[in-house]
């Protein structure tokens, strides 16, 4: 039940809207499968599934709003579900950002789902976890792990005409191995759309090298280095990268309170804020890390290009402050894609004479949204390079530094990888700011 | 009361079709608000419910098995400036069914609250640790615990928040909103967060506990901008989100304290005073936009509770959950630099000033509960004591490891469709014995820095470099508040840190700063914590500039 096909959801979808009276009404369903498994100190600690659907209903009359949901879907429960959003809509306020529901729109083809992923099974789960805690058995290692996986679909419908649906799969992988001894500690981490590119003894192996490798950190002075960061450490659970992505909203910029404000008013769209070797766009179709092809509000994601060389290029606009602004309102993606290059990590780290290369970065913070300045810490391998090879192993550094300036001091650009549904190179940043020892392994 | 007048005003901004997923705010199914009025099941009908799966459970093999029926109520109200964005009320019902089979856990959940649903959950629950336990190495111990045949706990409120109508609601933030323009913010946002968990937790230790508990999170965020230098700067409320229910809005003198002399910061304990701190709040952020950019270098703080309770939560906390401890949060979470092995040793974790205690009784706390979710009843338990580490935080089966026969009774689960584990109790500092004011310990410092309010906060994964922020800042010298500072964030060691603890004001500054949205665990589960302190101060702390150009 919980994945319904594309006329299973329209068609509920349709008799929700025929039982509204209200001036508009929009419809949305929403179901996933979800397993997972978790291990830590070489033994699975706890397994588990979920199923899930839900129908969300917004009436309007005029600029008055109401929404309710429900979880069965019979006729009487649809017919009352519609009828509390209706009831909730004609004692609302009116909005005074209200924008009319879009129209029919046209959407691209989706690429989000594999068969191999939906079909995953407890047993397949088992074994990954049975196979990532083998690997690190026999290295004298443990092994702490997560797996989820499942399928997933979105449908919409509207008063208007407007009609979506988007099946996806993925499977979220990380593991941290740490030694014996707690002196050494790695991590690997990946998501899939297709589970036949998962290789569990691969991803452990890589965890287990980094932590057999990072026994023995000897602690360097703060301060500014040039630095090898790989993927994980710009976007997974809490990258510093992400943190500019994220904080490219138009309104914020308008209003005064971004990195993207002017000042004296208005925003930095159209300026070059960053190296020119810097282009960050977005497209739903990228067969390495394919995305949503429309948005929470209906809104068709496009191929779209955020920064451009280095310059501002286009914002986040949301529908309400696109027409007031005069401008296209922008679906925001579901991951995005950074150009880079063909080197990979290891040609990276043969051209650095001196450096540090950066596995994760951790508790990555806020500190100061004026210029978007952050706090973490490196974690899971962090070691010295001299002469284009990996001296030692270095104690773990707090860092403080701005996505902004990072992009400033781009040295090089690697291949990019997927990593949280986005395509992510490995950068070389010169004059990155560490600001303390941590002695945390 | 008419509907109208109890709902009215309900509803949504333009683009939130779907409730939205608040992290910690429960993913309930959205609701009309007077169904949150709709009283809790009868016991009697939750035993029987209870008693269903109990069996059904003996009956498939387990040797242990508890029932969490859970009724989990929330409501949101968001505002900006002059407007209403978002009133979201949700409800979430079903029950969670944990069993021990083959000496193994087993947990399932259901949404389908009928004797056939419960004793399939069970059923289930029971399959799942039959199949755990084929790659268990190690059979579960659970420390033993009585009955306490049908009792019930309910949390000492005057005013369940619930039954305000939502436009009292409403006009209280928007008046807050407005006090906030007309006084020169540039943009202001406020919210009320109220959370309902009705949990009935039955067990094969012949328990029956029916439990009500109340939280509330009043909350904003004032920004100015100076338009000509481009520059901004905001300030968050000092609300404490609290155990307590809507009567923590009605503000009482007693419940105000003042911080040192020349500050400008006043911090509330058991009620808060929304309007008048949005206007303090006004008057800093402005003054903020200006204020000296601090000089980095060893300061000694002085650190007022709202903000310790942080650095509390973050680097005492966490490293003496257990869990953490032993590994099981390695990848996730992290571990904790205070392990057995480093306990063992005896090393002072702080000064002598420093007693730490947790506890899940202090009325009005996010914490206080009579049981806890495996019927444990709850207490308070000393983690270090004059500057020692004594004890950790732990569970029913946890407690052996520590050689201990049982549970300190902190175990908790964020809904009834996830399964139990350990979690953070209140951890609070004991404030000083003796008679010490605020002023009094400003008094005694050369050259230091008052920090009010929590910020911005990070600390590694197994709790040793930590930076923290907060909202204002005030130089002091020669022993007296010097004027604004900006750009600060303290940078330190929690062992130097805790040892550099140089004294706490008494019991009269003592208060909660608290947490809704504590994350731990895969999958991600959120509890909420307090932390009780008087205002504290360290000596020569390491303070960065925190100021860039771009």
């Amino acid at each position: 039940m919980a994945i319904l096909s594309k006329d299973e959801a329209q068609a509920i979808l349709k008799k929700v809207l025929g039982f509204s009276t209200a001036d508009e009404c929009a419809a949305q369903l929403t179901g996933s499968t979800t397993g997972n498994i978790r291990y830590a100190r070489n033994a699975v600690s706890t397994a588990g599934s979920s199923s899930n659907v839900s129908l969300g209903v917004e009436a309007r009359f005029g600029k008055r709003s109401g929404v309710a949901t429900c979880n069965q879907f019979d006729d009487a429960t649809l017919r009352r579900c519609v009828q509390r959003a209706e009831e909730i809509a004609r004692l609302a306020p009116e909005d005074p950002e209200y924008v009319p529901m879009l129209g029919p729109q046209q959407f691209l083809t989706p690429i989000t789902y594999a068969a191999s992923t939906a079909a995953i099974s407890p047993d397949f789960r088992a074994q990954v976890a049975a196979d990532s805690i083998a690997l690190c058995e026999g290295r004298k290692l443990t092994a702490a792990g997560y797996l989820e996986d499942g399928p997933s679909f979105t449908a919409i419908r509207n008063s208007k005409g407007l009609e979506g649906y988007q099946q996806l799969t993925n499977l979220d992988f990380s593991v941290t191995v740490r030694t014996a001894d707690g002196t050494g500690s790695g991590y690997a981490v990946g998501d899939f759309t297709d589970v036949t590119k998962f290789d569990t003894k691969a991803m452990t192996k890589r965890a287990a090298d980094k932590a057999a490798g990072s026994v023995g950190a000897k602690a360097i002075e703060p301060g500014k280095y040039t630095v090898i960061l790989e993927p994980a450490a710009l976007v997974s659970d809490e990258g510093i990268l992400n943190r500019l992505i994220y904080a490219l909203d138009a309104r914020s910029a308008d209003e005064g309170r971004s990195f993207l404000s002017k000042k004296g008013g208005g925003n930095k769209l159209g300026e070059k804020m960053f190296d020119s070797r810097v282009t960050i766009y977005s497209d739903p179709l990228n067969t390495s890390a394919p995305g949503r092809v429309f948005d929470g509000d209906g809104l068709p994601v496009k191929p779209m290009t955020w920064i451009d060389k280095g310059v501002m290029k286009n914002m986040y606009y949301s529908r309400f402050w696109a027409e007031k602004n005069k401008k296209p309102a922008t679906a925001f993606p579901s991951g995005f894609v950074m150009e880079g290059g063909t080197q990979s990590v290891e040609d990276l780290i043969k051209g650095t004479a001196k450096g540090i290369l950066i596995t994760r970065l951790w508790y990555i913070r806020d500190v100061d949204p004026q210029t978007l300045l952050v706090t973490g810490l490196t974690r899971d391998g962090t070691f010295y390079i001299e002469n284009g090879k990996i001296k030692h192993p270095i104690k773990n550094m707090r860092f403080n530094e701005s996505p902004v300036i990072m992009l400033n001091n781009i040295e090089a650009i690697g291949k990019p990888q997927r990593l949280g549904g986005n395509m992510v190179p490995p950068l070389k940043v010169r004059d990155f700011t560490f600001t303390s020892l941590s002695d945390a392994v | 009361m008419k509907r109208r007048d109890f709902v009215g005003l309900t509803g949504l901004a333009t683009g939130a079709l779907f409730v939205p997923s608040i992290p910690g705010f429960g993913e309930g199914l959205a609701v009309d608000p007077l169904r949150l009025l709709d009283a809790a099941d009868d016991p009697a009908l939750k035993k029987r419910l209870a008693d269903a799966a109990l069996n059904a459970a003996k009956a498939a093999g387990a040797t242990y098995t508890d029932v969490r029926i859970g009724r989990y109520l929330n409501q949101g109200v968001f505002t900006r400036e002059k407007q209403v964005q978002n009133i979201v009320s949700s409800e979430s019902y079903g029950a969670g069914v944990r069993v021990i089979a083959n000496g193994t856990w087993g947990f399932a959940a259901t949404n389908i609250v009928t004797e056939a649903g419960m004793a399939k959950a069970a059923q289930l629950a029971v399959q799942i640790a039959k199949a755990n336990s084929v790659v268990q190495k190690e059979k579960v111990q659970l420390a033993p615990q009585q009955g306490f045949g049908e009792v019930s706990w309910k949390a000492p409120i005057q005013q369940n928040a619930f039954m305000v109508p939502i436009k009292d609601k409403v006009d209280l933030l928007l008046n807050a909103n407005a006090k906030a323009l007309e006084n020169g913010a540039s943009f202001v946002n406020s919210v009320l967060f109220q959370v309902n968990e009705q949990k009935y937790f039955a067990s094969t230790d012949g328990s029956y506990i029916d439990q009500d508990i109340h939280r509330i999170w009043p909350t904003f965020g004032v920004t100015a901008i100076d338009r000509a230098s481009g520059k901004f700067r905001s300030r968050q409320a000092l609300s404490a989100p609290m155990g307590l229910g809507y009567e923590y809005l009605t503000p009482k003198a007693a419940d105000k304290i003042a911080g040192p002399a020349g500050s400008d910061v006043v911090g509330y304990r058991n009620s808060y005073d929304m309007l008048e701190d949005i206007v303090r709040a006004t008057k800093q952020v402005k003054e903020k936009l200006t204020a000296k950019s601090v000089v980095p270098g060893k300061y000694d703080l002085v650190l007022d509770p709202h903000h310790l309770g942080l650095t509390i939560h973050e680097s005492v906390g966490h490293p003496l959950e257990l869990d953490r401890v032993l590994g099981y949060e390695a990848n996730y979470a992290g571990t904790s630099f205070a392990t057995l092995d480093w306990k063992a040793k005896g090393a002072p974790y702080g000064s002598r000033q420093v007693n730490i205690v947790a506890d899940k009784l202090q009325p009005g706390s996010l914490g206080a509960v009579g049981y806890d979710d495996e019927g444990v009843k709850t207490k308070e338990w000393d983690l270090i004591k004059e500057g020692k580490l004594v004890d950790y935080q732990k569970i029913r089966d946890q407690a052996h490891i520590v050689g201990q026969k049982e549970s300190d009774g902190c175990c908790y689960s964020q809904s009834w469709q996830d399964v139990q584990f350990q979690r953070m109790p209140n951890v609070s500092l004991r404030p000083s014995a003796t008679k010490m004011s605020v002023d009094d310990l400003v008094k005694g410092v050369e050259k230091g820095i008052y920090i009010a309010g929590n910020g911005s906060f990070s600390i590694d994964q197994q709790r040793y470099n930590s930076q923290f922020g907060g909202q204002v800042f005030y130089a002091i010298e020669k022993g007296k508040i010097a004027g604004m500072l900006e750009d600060v964030a303290y940078q330190t060691n929690t062992l130097e840190f805790w040892n550099s603890c140089a004294g706490s004001c008494d019991a009269s500054d003592y208060r909660f700063a608290g947490f809704f949205n504590d994350g731990k665990g895969q999958p991600s589960q959120s509890s909420a914590v307090s932390h009780g302190s008087a205002t504290t101060r360290f000596n020569g702390v390491n303070v960065i500039n925190t100021a860039r150009k771009i």
